[in-house]
């Protein structure tokens, strides 16, 4: 096989991809918390669930093939968090007219 | 950051998109070259163009108000994501040395990559041994499809 002939000299990224991840989920909390467009704060709940991700794949290098499967599902599970909650957006929007959680008060108390 | 930053939540969509691409070239460093594909193809593709459609559609793109929180929220944000930072830095800045080390040489997936392909090395643990789980999401994805239709359709 051609492949394993090559010298393979992997680059040892598990600590800077940690750092990174971490960053992100960080920068994703931030803006689910500060920020008050529903859209914006559905897309930050992305990032940080792609901040995971990078974690898992990240540790599944070493640990074992378990981590890249898990983050299939939780690809797919995203997929359809986003289709059921764009779905709910579009139905506040058609009632209130708004994207801006302050004026969505039905479900607070 | 600028997913976070940036006023239109269009600039916002295509800082993400940036990011998500971002990330898949990270999973392709890290030898996941499927979930790299999968990461553009379902992520960058198709998540992020229906995002696009729900903004375009709620004609949104070109409303610059100032969404940014009160003075509370901002503080309680900045403490909280400040107290994850710390955490981060606290974990990360004094042992990362010797993780690559203690886990191992890593010949984990190496050796699975070099005998079924990139794609056969996660496909045949996910029908095997997770094809339960596998079967549940496809389960929830049509779920979640009825769903979003029963919501998004007009109240008639």
């Amino acid at each position: 096989m051609a492949r394993s002939c090559l010298p393979r000299r992997r680059p040892d990224v598990l600590a800077e991809s940690l750092v990174v991840a971490g960053l992100i989920f960080v920068i994703g909390t931030l803006g689910v918390i500060v920020r008050r467009n529903v859209i914006i704060m559905f897309l930050c709940i992305e990032l940080q669930l792609n901040a995971v991700n990078l974690t898992f794949v990240a540790f599944s290098r070493y640990v074992g093939i378990e981590g890249q499967i898990f983050v299939f599902f939780v690809i797919a599970v995203a997929a359809a968090e986003a289709a059921v909650g764009l779905a709910i957006i579009i139905s506040i929007f058609r009632h209130y007219e708004t994207v801006n959680v302050n004026n969505f008060n039905l479900l607070k108390w | 950051m600028g997913v976070v930053a940036s006023p239109s939540p269009v600039a916002s969509l295509l800082f993400m998109v940036t990011t998500l691409a971002s990330t898949a070239g990270i999973f392709v460093l890290l030898e996941a070259h499927f979930l790299a594909a999968v990461q553009i193809m379902v992520y960058a593709g198709a998540i992020m163009v229906l995002f696009l459609f729900v903004i375009m559609l709620l004609n949104l793109g070109h409303e610059y108000q100032r969404d940014i929180r009160g003075k509370v929220a901002m503080i309680i944000g900045f403490a909280v994501t400040g107290f994850m930072g710390g955490l981060l830095v606290l974990q990360l800045g004094s042992g990362t040395a010797g993780l690559e080390t203690s886990l191992g040489p890593g010949d984990a997936i190496d050796a699975a990559l070099l005998e079924k392909g990139a794609v056969g090395a996660i496909a045949h643990p996910l029908f095997t041994d997770y094809v339960v789980p596998f079967e549940l999401t496809g389960i929830l994805l049509l779920v979640a499809i009825v769903g979003a239709l029963v919501l998004a359709k007009k109240a008639s």
